[in-house]
């Protein structure tokens, strides 16, 4: 995993609450196991009906197109565990998504894979996006993980709260199957205490 | 100190905790489907680490498969790669597969309690938002994402926040043709789309004691669409009942065992909760969404809501659902025109819900112009059902009856409707686009879904049955 620790970029106000990973991720008709991420991110919401550009949405505003922070609202990321709801953010470059909240298995997929999910309280998210909007991609905002602060043209710096377990496993970029490995003897004596205990639940056999 | 049942079984599957203090918890049971099984093959691979457990992973094909009958890898050309690379990798990793053509496949949180393979107090983890189904046989069940598949994969150890704990009591007797889907429906729309995150939630409550386990698994599998992590009900005689003699469950001596041990699986008296919601059932009628999110509910009986009448946080959002699903505020929801049904996904797909679907249809059609299917959640459910004739009550009157997978629930499969159609379905999202290009779903109970496809509008199932529709 790539590890965080300050991210600067153009910001792009989104500013929705709900935004769904059928909206950031759809299924599309054609997919293979290598999908291209970078043109699934909000694939039907950057197109018209006729398939061209809509220019109307954020991201293909010209002053937003390389908007590496996003701004949204509450509840981000809501619906489906698609990972590729994540994988597609970071193939367009952006790596930290700023929001009033976001849904559980969401941000922990941004955790897995380096991305930034940062919750600001409300009265501090309005201040920050009414700030990217107003700073209209004109440019860019830092996003400091290690400082815990985004900066930005002409304007006070916002600071953010993030659990100090996240913050590590960002900036330390970690690998998380190797840390829980360190765990293997935890793991194999519970695994024997549950033979005791509740031995149905160490074996999983067609016993018909 | 009293305990929630959801910390006795939390504390159970303590592994220990990471030096960043989130816990480590065993997962008994993982259960992986193709969109992204194949993900976490190729990562352990490169890695050069096994599959820890494969003893206690399984693996279904699911999304992506067709439902027409006589279907192969083929037949949907999207999942074709995705089939076949969970097919061979589920082999070379040693992992029982119910592929494609097992007697038994089927919907994941279908098919894993289906044939056993989730218990009472087990824990349970699919690379699938809906993975708490199986919360209706007492399981603790936690969606993940790809890459946590790979680490349970791995470790057999999901890293995990310990959630806040909620009760959501559900008092009183469900009316007629109520059923689980319009009581989660209402909880969702008091909640909120987001009122569940970050906790688990025990569904407790006279109204759930009475409720078949199929219900209960209804319920649990909506837990996901308020935010909630996790969601079940503490297993009941009705749960031994329903789970004694499957493929995948203990047996004899231990089977016993195991009863004794399920049988103290219940919060203790005076066990605190983080939060307590209590919803009266009794006057409850057949609930039906008018939006383009899960919370977005009204009675059968009711109207599109003034937006004047939504908290001003919510307003921007229904406005938008107004737009989207050509609908004006004030609109009655009971005789909306519909151009398509769809009976099925990990929601409303188990035998009693077909049951209860084809009990409205029998000995009636579905009216013109009104595409209507059944798509059974398993292999299983689909034969049971044909064996007391339910695909000739479905087929007579209509309707498509399918192959089993998730099909039209989000369209993976190529299932999907037309531009502009308005859909009634049992599935659990009616998110914009997700059952194809605009087209408008309304998400409602299988009762309610069959009545409407004979009505061929949104149709109130209390009034179709009592002659007046």
């Amino acid at each position: 995993m790539q590890p965080f620790t300050s991210h600067t970029a153009i910001a792009a106000p989104l500013l929705k609450d709900n935004v769904n990973t059928d909206q950031i991720a759809p299924i599309l008709n054609t997919r293979s196991l290598r999908e291209d991420y970078k043109a699934m991110l909000f694939h039907r919401a950057r197109r018209r009906e006729d398939g061209s550009e809509d220019p109307d949405f954020v991201l293909n505003k010209p002053q937003f197109r390389s908007a590496g922070i996003l701004m949204t609202g509450n509840n981000f990321g809501a619906g489906s565990s698609r990972e590729s709801a994540v994988w597609s953010m970071l193939a367009n470059g952006i790596r930290a998504i700023v929001a009033k909240s976001f849904a559980d298995i969401y941000r922990e997929n941004c955790l897995q894979n380096g991305l930034l999910p940062i919750v600001l309280g409300a009265a501090e998210a309005d201040v920050f996006a009414a700030w990217v909007v107003a700073v209209n991609g004109a440019a860019p905002f830092t996003v400091d993980l290690i400082t815990q602060r985004i900066s930005g043209p002409a304007g006070a710096d916002i600071a953010f709260d993030i659990a100090p377990a996240d913050r590590t496993r960002l900036l330390e970029g970690l690998d998380d199957i190797g840390l829980t490995l360190k765990h293997m003897n935890e793991i194999a004596s519970w695994e024997q205490r549950a033979a005791a205990a509740q031995p149905w639940l160490q074996t999983a056999r067609d016993t018909r | 100190m009293p305990r929630t049942l959801f910390d006795k079984i939390w504390d159970f599957h303590l592994v220990g905790q990471r030096a960043d203090g989130r816990d480590l918890l065993y997962i008994d049971r993982h259960v992986l489907h193709e969109l992204h099984a194949h993900h976490g093959f190729t990562q352990l691979e490169k890695q050069q680490r096994p599959v820890r457990r494969p003893d206690l992973t399984f693996s279904v094909q699911d999304h992506t498969v067709a439902t027409k009958p006589g279907r192969n890898d083929d037949t949907n050309p999207s999942g074709t790669a995705f089939i076949k690379a969970t097919r061979e990798g589920s082999r070379k990793n040693g992992i029982r597969l119910f592929d494609i053509d097992d007697p038994e496949q089927g919907i994941s949180h279908v098919v894993a309690p289906e044939v056993g393979i989730v218990l009472p107090g087990a824990t349970h983890a699919v690379p699938d938002s809906h993975a708490s189904t199986v919360g209706g046989v007492g399981a603790l069940a936690f969606g993940c994402g790809t890459t946590e598949m790979t680490h349970i994969l791995a470790t057999q150890v999901m890293v995990l926040k310990r959630p806040k704990r909620m009760r959501a009591r559900l008092d009183g007797r469900l009316g007629a043709h109520v059923s689980a889907k319009d009581v989660a429906l209402r909880l969702i729309a008091e909640l909120g789309v987001a009122g569940g995150r970050g906790y688990a939630v025990e569904y407790a409550g006279s109204a759930i004691a009475a409720m078949p386990i199929e219900q209960r698994m209804t319920l649990c599998n909506l837990n996901i669409e308020m935010g909630g992590r996790s969601g079940f009900v503490a297993p009941d005689e009705k749960t031994f009942a329903w789970l004694a003699g499957r493929p995948y469950t203990p047996k004899g001596a231990m089977w016993d065992r195991a009863l004794d041990y399920w049988r103290t699986l219940a919060t203790d008296d005076d066990a605190a909760f983080d939060r307590e919601v209590v919803l009266d059932c009794n006057a409850l009628e057949p609930q039906i969404t008018w939006g383009t999110d899960p919370s977005q509910v009204v009675g059968i009986s009711g109207r599109v809501p003034d937006p004047a009448a939504i908290d001003a946080n919510r307003r921007e959002a229904a406005e938008s659902a107004f737009a989207y699903m050509g609908l004006t505020p004030g609109t009655a929801l009971a005789g909306l025109p519909i151009d398509r049904v769809f009976i099925g996904s990990c929601t409303n797909s188990r035998l009693p819900d077909l049951e209860v679907a084809a009990a409205v249809v029998r000995g009636r059609r579905v009216a013109q112009g009104v595409s209507a299917m059944v798509v059974p959640g398993s292999s299983s459910v689909k034969r049971e059902a044909e064996a007391v004739g339910l695909d000739r009550v479905f087929r007579d009157a209509g309707f498509f009856w399918g192959e089993s997978g998730c099909s039209m629930c989000a369209g993976g499969n190529g299932d999907r409707g037309a531009p502009g159609e308005r859909c009634v379905s049992t599935t659990n999202r009616n998110f914009e686009n997700r059952q194809g290009a605009k087209v408008r779903t309304h998400l409602a109970s299988p009762a309610t879904a069959a009545a409407s496809a004979i009505a061929g509008r949104i149709a109130d199932v209390r009034q179709l049955l009592a002659g007046a529709a």
